[in-house]
Formats: C-alpha cells, sequence, structure tokens
C-alpha cells in the first residue's frame, strides 16, 4: 500500500513541477516589462537597466528559470516587485478572506446540493427528480458576477440587509467578517451547488441499486431510515470528493466575486498582479493555487485507500 | 444511424419535455444572433444622448444604457459575439482535445506526458488561467478565443482518452489491427466514430462554460475589448448604473442564462438519449 | 386427504413492466400454492419469470416502472387472517416484509451493507419489527447466528462482511431472515453463488428450519437435482406462466407436461444412450421466446409433441387429478 501512496505523491510531484515550469515561461512571454512598468513613462534607460539588475531579471531566462526553482525548492518564493515585500507575505495577508469565503461557500453550497442531490435520485425520474435538476441546471448557467451584482441591489443598497461591499474595517472581529462574506458566500454557494447535486444524485443512484439496498428493503426497514443511514452512508465518499475539490478550486477562482464584492483576497491579488506584470507574485500565487488544489486531491485520495474498509484485509 | 434508430431518438426526444425546451430555446438563440440585422430594431452602436438610462417601454423594449443605446438590440447583436467566440473555442478544442485524447488513450507511451500535462492544467481553476493566458496574449477577441480553447482542451482530453481507452479493447479494433489497417485509420475512422457521442455531449457543455467565461473575463476587463458589445462587456459597462438603471445590467445577465441553460438542457438530453446505458426507465 | 388451508396462494398473477420500448409482461398466467411446513420450489430457466414473480410477492417490485397489473396473492398471517397482498398499500406490505415474509438472494457477496457489522444489521431489523431495545435485540442477533450455525457466534456479531466467506454471508443472510420469525420464507437460488459443499451445507440448513418453526418456503432454483432434494411441491414456470404443478414425486415419476419432461431428461442422471452406445445429455432444442408472445401455447416452438392447434391456441391451466395442474392441449393423449 505505501507503495501506492509513493507513487501518487511522485505523480503529485511531477505535475506541480509542471505547473511551475508552464506558468514561469509562460509569464515571461506575457509584453511588457515589469522594471519599466513599475518606474512609469518618466524613466529613463538607465534606471530601468538597474531596477531589472536588482530584480535578477537581465539574466537569461534558463537562468532566472533554474535560479527560481532552487529557490522553491527551498520554500522561498520570492519577492514582489510592487509590493516590497515576500510574495508568500503576500499571500499570506491576503489568504484569510479567501480561506473564509471558500470555506462558507461550500457550506452553503453542501446544505443545498446534498439534500437536493438525494431528493433527486430517490424519486428518481419523477417531478421531484425534474425539477431539482432543472434547478441545479439553472443554477450552473447563472454568471456569479451578475448574481452578485443582483443580490448586492436587492439586499444590500435596496434592503440594507447586508453590506454593499467590502471585508469590514481591519480589526473587525470574526463575525464582523462573516457577516460581511455572507453575501458573497451565498452567491457561490448557489452557483456551485449545481456540482454537487449532480454527484449526490449520480452516487446515491448508485448505492440504490445495490444488492444490499433490496436486502434492507426486504427487510421491511421503512424507506428513510434505508435512504439516509445505508445508502447515504455508502454513497458520501464520492461526494466528499467533490466538495473538497470544489473548494480547492473556490480558492483561486473566487476571483470574479471578490472583485464584485471587493474583497481583498488571493484572487484579487492575482489579478492586479497579471496586470503589473509582478512576475513572482505572479508565479508565487499560481503554485500556491495549483498546490492546494493537488494536495487536497491526493490527501482524498490517500484517505480513500485508508478508509475503505474492503481494502483494509 | 438507420431509420429505426433516428425514430427512436426523436421518440425519446419528446419524451422529455425539458430537453425539447432546451433546444427549442437554443435554436431561437441562435437564430437570433444569425439573424441580428434583420431582427434588432435600432443600431446596436447608435448613440442618443438624448434617450439615456431609459427605463424598458414601447420604444425600448429592454431600455436604454447611458449612451442611449437600445439595450435589445445591443443583447441580439452581442449574441453574435458571444455565441461567435463560444462557437470557437468549441471547435478549437474540440479539435485539439480530440487529438490529444485519442493519442493519449491509444499509444500508451503519450498517455504518461500528455494526462500530466493535462492535471497540472486543471489543477488551476479555469478563470484563473484564462485571465493569465489573455494577458500573456494580449486583449483581443481572437486571443481570447485561443486562451479558452487552451482552458478547455484539457477537458475534453480525459473525455475522449477515456472513451478510447474503451474502444479500443474491443474486438473490432483488435480485428482491424490484425487485418493490418493503418493506425491512422484506425484511429480516424474506427475509434473516433466510436467516440464521438460523448464528444458531442461534451461540446455543448464547453459551448455553455465558454459563454459563462468570456463573460466573466470581459467584466473583470481581462477578455474582448469594451468596445465590442457582448454580454460580459454590457455587464460590466452598465455596472456602476446598476442602482439607477437596472435594466442594463439584468437583460444581458438573462441572455446569458438562457443560452447557458439551453444549451446544458441539450447537452444533458444528448447524454441521455446517446448513451444506452445511462437511459432512463420511464 | 384434504388439504389445510394453503399459507400463500398466487392466482393469475399478471406483471407489467413500463419500458421505453412499450409494455411488457415478463409473469402472465402464474397459480402457485405454499403450505405452511412445506417446501414449494419453483423451477424454470432464466427469463422464465421466477424471480419477477417472487418479487411481486415481496411487494419489490422496481417503482416506479413495474406493478401488478392482474390476480391476486393471498396470504395468511400469523394472526391466522387471510390478506390480499396485491391489494395493500405501500406501509401495509413494509410491515409485512421481514416480520412475515422473509426472502433471502442469490448473492451472498453483495446483498449486505459493507459499512455496518453483521450483528447490527440483524439488531436493526428486530429493533424496528419488535420494538425492542439495543442490546435486546443485540443479544437476539447473535441468538439467530448460533441458529444458523456460526460458530462463535457473539464474537463474529462484530465482524463486517468483507471478513467472512460467501457460504458464512449466506448463513447471515438466513440469520437475518428468520430474526422476526416469519411464517414464509423466499429463496431465491440461494445456493447458486456458492461452492458444491457449502450448497449442501445450506441446503440442509433451510430444510431444518423449516422443520423447527413450521415454515413454508418458496424455493426458486433452475436446478432439478436441488428441487429433488428439497421440494415437497414443485411448480414449474415457463416464459411467465405455469404450465404444470404437482407434488415432488409425481412430477419426477410421471411428468406430463413436455417442458417438464424434457428437462428431467436433461438430467446426467437420465443420460441416454446414443446410436453409438455411448451416454450423451440431451438438450431443448431452441430458446425461450421473449416475453411478447404469439398467439398459441408459449412452448410450442420448442415442442417436439407440437401440433397446428397448439400454435393457434393458447391452453389454459386445467387440473387434472388433486394437486396435479397442467397447461398443454394434449396432456390427455402423451
Amino acid at each position: 500500500m505505501f507503495a501506492a501512496i509513493a507513487r501518487r505523491l511522485a505523480g503529485m510531484l511531477a505535475v506541480m513541477f509542471i505547473v511551475a515550469t508552464m506558468v514561469f515561461f509562460l509569464t515571461r512571454l506575457a509584453p511588457g516589462d515589469p522594471a519599466s512598468l513599475m518606474l512609469g513613462d518618466q524613466a529613463t534607460a538607465a534606471d530601468i537597466a538597474e531596477l531589472r539588475k536588482t530584480y535578477g531579471l537581465d539574466q537569461p531566462v534558463v537562468v532566472q528559470y533554474l535560479l527560481w526553482l532552487k529557490e522553491i525548492a527551498s520554500g522561498n518564493l520570492g519577492q514582489s516587485i510592487f509590493l516590497q515585500r515576500p510574495v508568500l507575505q503576500a499571500i499570506g495577508e491576503r489568504a484569510e478572506p479567501t480561506f473564509f469565503l471558500a470555506l462558507f461557500s461550500i457550506l452553503i453550497a453542501s446544505l443545498i446540493g446534498i439534500p437536493c442531490g438525494i431528493v433527486s435520485a430517490v424519486w428518481r425520474g419523477q417531478k421531484a427528480d425534474q425539477a431539482v435538476s432543472g434547478l441545479a441546471m439553472l443554477a450552473a448557467s447563472i454568471p456569479s458576477f451578475w448574481l452578485g451584482l443582483l443580490f448586492i441591489q436587492f439586499f444590500a443598497v435596496r434592503l440594507g440587509w447586508f453590506p454593499v461591499a467590502g471585508y469590514g474595517d481591519p480589526g473587525a472581529g470574526l463575525a464582523q467578517r462573516l457577516y460581511h462574506l455572507i453575501l458573497p458566500a451565498t452567491v457561490l454557494g448557489i452557483v456551485n451547488s449545481a456540482l454537487i447535486t449532480r454527484f449526490t444524485r449520480a452516487s446515491m443512484l448508485d448505492v440504490l441499486s445495490e444488492d444490499y439496498v433490496r436486502t434492507a428493503r426486504a427487510k421491511g426497514l421503512p424507506e428513510n431510515r434505508i435512504v439516509l443511514r445505508h445508502a447515504l452512508g455508502n454513497a458520501l465518499v464520492p461526494i466528499i470528493t467533490v466538495v473538497g475539490l470544489t473548494a480547492a478550486l473556490l480558492v483561486g477562482g473566487a476571483i470574479i466575486t471578490e472583485t464584485v464584492f471587493g474583497l481583498p483576497g488571493i484572487g484579487n491579488l492575482v489579478v492586479s498582479a497579471v496586470l503589473r506584470r509582478d512576475y513572482p507574485v505572479i508565479q508565487g500565487a499560481l503554485i500556491v493555487i495549483a498546490g492546494i488544489y493537488v494536495v487536497i486531491n491526493f490527501t482524498i485520495d490517500v484517505i480513500y485507500t485508508l478508509v475503505d474498509p474492503r481494502v483494509k484485509t | 444511424m438507420d431509420i429505426t434508430a433516428f425514430r427512436l431518438f426523436l421518440k425519446r426526444l419528446f419524451r422529455r419535455k425539458l430537453v425539447l425546451f432546451g433546444a427549442i430555446v437554443l435554436l431561437a438563440v441562435v437564430l437570433m444572433a444569425i439573424a441580428a440585422p434583420l431582427i434588432a430594431p435600432y443600431s446596436p452602436t447608435g448613440m442618443r444622448v438624448t434617450q439615456r438610462l431609459r427605463p424598458p417601454s414601447m420604444t425600448n423594449w429592454f431600455g436604454t444604457d447611458e449612451f442611449g443605446r437600445d439595450v435589445l438590440s445591443r443583447i441580439i447583436y452581442g449574441g453574435r459575439a458571444s455565441l461567435g467566440i463560444g462557437m470557437a473555442v468549441v471547435c478549437a478544442s474540440m479539435l485539439a482535445g480530440t487529438t490529444l485524447g485519442l493519442l493519449a488513450g491509444y499509444f500508451r507511451a503519450l498517455d504518461n506526458i500528455i494526462m500530466r500535462i493535462v492535471d497540472a492544467m486543471m489543477s488551476l481553476p479555469d478563470i484563473l488561467l484564462a485571465i493569465f493566458l489573455v494577458a500573456v496574449l494580449g486583449a483581443s477577441a481572437g486571443n481570447v478565443v485561443l486562451a479558452l480553447a487552451i482552458v478547455y482542451t484539457p477537458r475534453v482530453t480525459r473525455v475522449v482518452r477515456g472513451s478510447t481507452l474503451v474502444v479500443r479493447e474491443l474486438p473490432f479494433v483488435e480485428a482491424a489491427r490484425v487485418l493490418g489497417v493503418s493506425t491512422w485509420r484506425i484511429l480516424t475512422v474506427h475509434i473516433l466514430l466510436n467516440v464521438a457521442s460523448p464528444i458531442l455531449v461534451q461540446a455543448t457543455f464547453i459551448f455553455a462554460y465558454a459563454v459563462l467565461a468570456e463573460a466573466g473575463l470581459s467584466f473583470l476587463g481581462a477578455g474582448v475589448p469594451p468596445e465590442i458589445p457582448t454580454w460580459g462587456t454590457m455587464i460590466a459597462s452598465g455596472q456602476q448604473y446598476a442602482d439607477r438603471a437596472f435594466w442594463v445590467v439584468l437583460f444581458p445577465g438573462l441572455a446569458i442564462v438562457l443560452a447557458a441553460l439551453s444549451l446544458q438542457l441539450v447537452g444533458d438530453g444528448l447524454r441521455d438519449m446517446l448513451d444506452p446505458k445511462l437511459r432512463k426507465a420511464l | 386427504m384434504t388439504q389445510p388451508a394453503p399459507l400463500l396462494e398466487i392466482e393469475n398473477l399478471e406483471v407489467t413492466f413500463r419500458t421505453e420500448a412499450g409494455n411488457v409482461t415478463p409473469v402472465r398466467g402464474v397459480n402457485l400454492v405454499v403450505h405452511a411446513g412445506r417446501t414449494t420450489a419453483l423451477v424454470g430457466e432464466s427469463g422464465s419469470g421466477k424471480s419477477v414473480t417472487s418479487l411481486a410477492v415481496m411487494g419489490l417490485l422496481p417503482r416506479p416502472a413495474g406493478r401488478i397489473s392482474g390476480g391476486s396473492i393471498h396470504y395468511r398471517l400469523k394472526s391466522g387472517e387471510a390478506s390480499n397482498l396485491v391489494t395493500l398499500s405501500l406501509e401495509g406490505m413494509r410491515k409485512l416484509r421481514g416480520s412475515e415474509i422473509a426472502m433471502i438472494f442469490q448473492e451472498p457477496m453483495t446483498s449486505l451493507n459493507p459499512v455496518l457489522s453483521v450483528g447490527e444489521q440483524i439488531a436493526e431489523q428486530v429493533r424496528y419489527h419488535t420494538g425492542m431495545g439495543s442490546a435486546a435485540a443485540m443479544r437476539r442477533a447473535e441468538e439467530m447466528l448460533g441458529l444458523v450455525e456460526i460458530p462463535d457466534a457473539v464474537r463474529r456479531a462484530t465482524d463486517y462482511p468483507h471478513q467472512m466467506s460467501g457460504g458464512m454471508r449466506q448463513r447471515v443472510m438466513i440469520a437475518l431472515a428468520m430474526s422476526c420469525n416469519p411464517r414464509l420464507l423466499i429463496a431465491d437460488e440461494p445456493t447458486t453463488a456458492l461452492d458444491v459443499t457449502i450448497q449442501a451445507q445450506i441446503l440442509a440448513l433451510i430444510d431444518r428450519l423449516r422443520r423447527e418453526h413450521g415454515m413454508g418456503v418458496l424455493f426458486i432454483t433452475h436446478n432439478l437435482g436441488v428441487v429433488a432434494e428439497v421440494a415437497d411441491d414443485v411448480t414449474v414456470m415457463y416464459a411467465g406462466e405455469v404450465v404444470e404443478s404437482a407434488d415432488v414425486r409425481t412430477l419426477f415419476r410421471k411428468p406430463r407436461h413436455p417442458y417438464t419432461h424434457a428437462l428431467i431428461n436433461c438430467l446426467p442422471a437420465h443420460a441416454k444412450s446414443g446410436s453409438d452406445g455411448r451416454r450423451f445429455v440431451p438438450s431443448i432444442p431452441g430458446t425461450v421466446a421473449s416475453a411478447a408472445g404469439a398467439h398459441g401455447c408459449k412452448f410450442e416452438p420448442r415442442c417436439s409433441h407440437a401440433t397446428p392447434y397448439c400454435q393457434a391456441s393458447h391452453p389454459a391451466l386445467e387440473t387434472m387429478d388433486g394437486t396435479h395442474t397442467i397447461r398443454c392441449w394434449r396432456w390427455s393423449d402423451l
């Protein structure tokens, strides 16, 4: 079994390596030079050259690449050109809103998606199933930023129930923070619930057609116990997989929502870095985001192998 | 497909009301986009400064925007851009993804390296990757298509690879190999035709994702330049007037929802109808 | 000899499934009787409708596609009163399952929930039907495991299904079925998926339980050898209908329906001597007609005694003498 885990680990590292390489070289392809962007129109060629030297931008690309790889291996993601601080620190400062948003959103998405998926599976083919499936598809067709604008207009501006934007004042308590996240998390929750609904439905349908469910029915057990105890218990693993992976993707994928609601998160950081050609931040953030996804993926796989009682023997 | 198979297909199509609804709506939207010059009541770019931000009325069914332009006409023309980009993305990603998927599924040697790259690309969220690529390539409609095509190719590759792995083990493929049929022919005729169904299903879903993604990119200012009317740019520029003139933001969004929804309904229906294993008992 | 009232009496059962290609009736014209304390074997090849019949009795037809479209299923409850299962509500049927009528299935490997211990799976049923508390129910579960001859029952009650062999799991299934003292046990090919040596043990176990508890057993199988071993009465099905029914001795000694006759001839014990002197086991030519049948007798295409009349008109189930029934135009002259 350890061989399997080791293999997965190797695969994971290979993927990260490819991501890093892709990110590095593609970033360099983008037109525009960070040094001149930073110094503005008034800069002289000498100033630009000197700034480039400071950041090692004058070296051949391949050399920069190798140096950078060496840095990453020791955990150093470099220094942001524009923000005057280590990339890791910049990401760390922006991490909180993004992580809370991702967590909150997944919670809402699951609270909507899992029950809907169960209903859909149990009443398969009937009105309830069609209604749920239709609504799920509707939810997946809504652009998150549009829904966000709608929500802001309605709940924040007209009704005044929630703040219009922002993450609260610096130094605000957790409750304040979460209050600011309610609207954006609901938007993301609704839009992401569709996938969870689909997966839950598929997983439940699989389990409900298993022989042991037929046995449970032959035992004369009430249907809701069969669904909730026998079926759901066995259906949970793929559901949790999807939930985990969606959460991981939300870390970097909530950019649009962060923009609409003015949240100072990682997504925002990356977008501004891309626009300013802040290479270290772009590279660092993309690696971190991809890394989170890959690590969660890997962890779920490992847990899968450990937890399935059939694999134990 | 012979006549009876086709008739059974139609029968199943008509039985699924939702899918039928989706197909009709999709057809309507596409026709509307194609026939834009004939249908649109006004020019999409004609500015009438005296008519700024008028609410929906008999003269302007969807109201006017901040430059006095008719929202309905802009939506109809915007459909051309948004759907056109979507279609282009589908074609490009289908081409690239199918090729890669066939190669990965058929040749073991290529499988590992291709799928690692696919894994790497799919470890980044779509939007993020798209923004990054557009920044690298430069902001234009064509580059948006290219960027999104790159973003969605891994998905297609995975699906095609999966089907290819299954089909290549089937007896008739082995028979063809033994008979000396060239690899090229095996891939294109025997395998490709049998993986056509899942490819078609994927195509409809990618169309929907592409429309949504283009809107998102344009909204962030990282997509199509704002002069070109797409549904995304309309929402982006209308954003600041949202509290005064909500219709400027509402209707383009509804258009996106309608297009994406009908595409997904059709895709779902296709998947049901084409895959014998997934057919629902009534 | 007047027979006491039967435990289970099925009359003219018809089951219909709705599919995309139209309606299908895999069962049409099934008459069957099970007496308390006796085993009735339901015999037929794959596709004859025997499993569908058993599911219909249990009320386990896949909904909404399947339903009972005709006939009656009379069952005598523990209280003594009779009930037509076809007219029962879903809730009413659910209460009977497990407590009055129990069923065991063919695949012991997949019929138990992998994430619950075997003891818990039995105890759960006991709790639901008798209202016993958890501790008492678990006690009962261990008792049942002992009843089916699982060694070290108390310790094994906490085991999970994957820790047991196929034969053991089938014993657990039987323990499960017996836990609420059912009056009728339906066994759908319980030994088909097991080793031959284990088969004999399981058959003996079921038979012993039948005698000790006075249960009626409906034993479904395609294996005539098993029928000869366990059955008291036999009902033969072909293409969704009953073609012959009698007590086991009569059926084997004097089978009247051509299908039954041919089936018995297929047994290795009845191997014939061919023209070259070597023994061979004959088979029945042809395959079962699809459920959407023709006008005449369903067995006619494969029958060596068929006449044009057999092809034109569908025979009804007639009583030959006493309890021996048959569905054939020509039973009197064969």
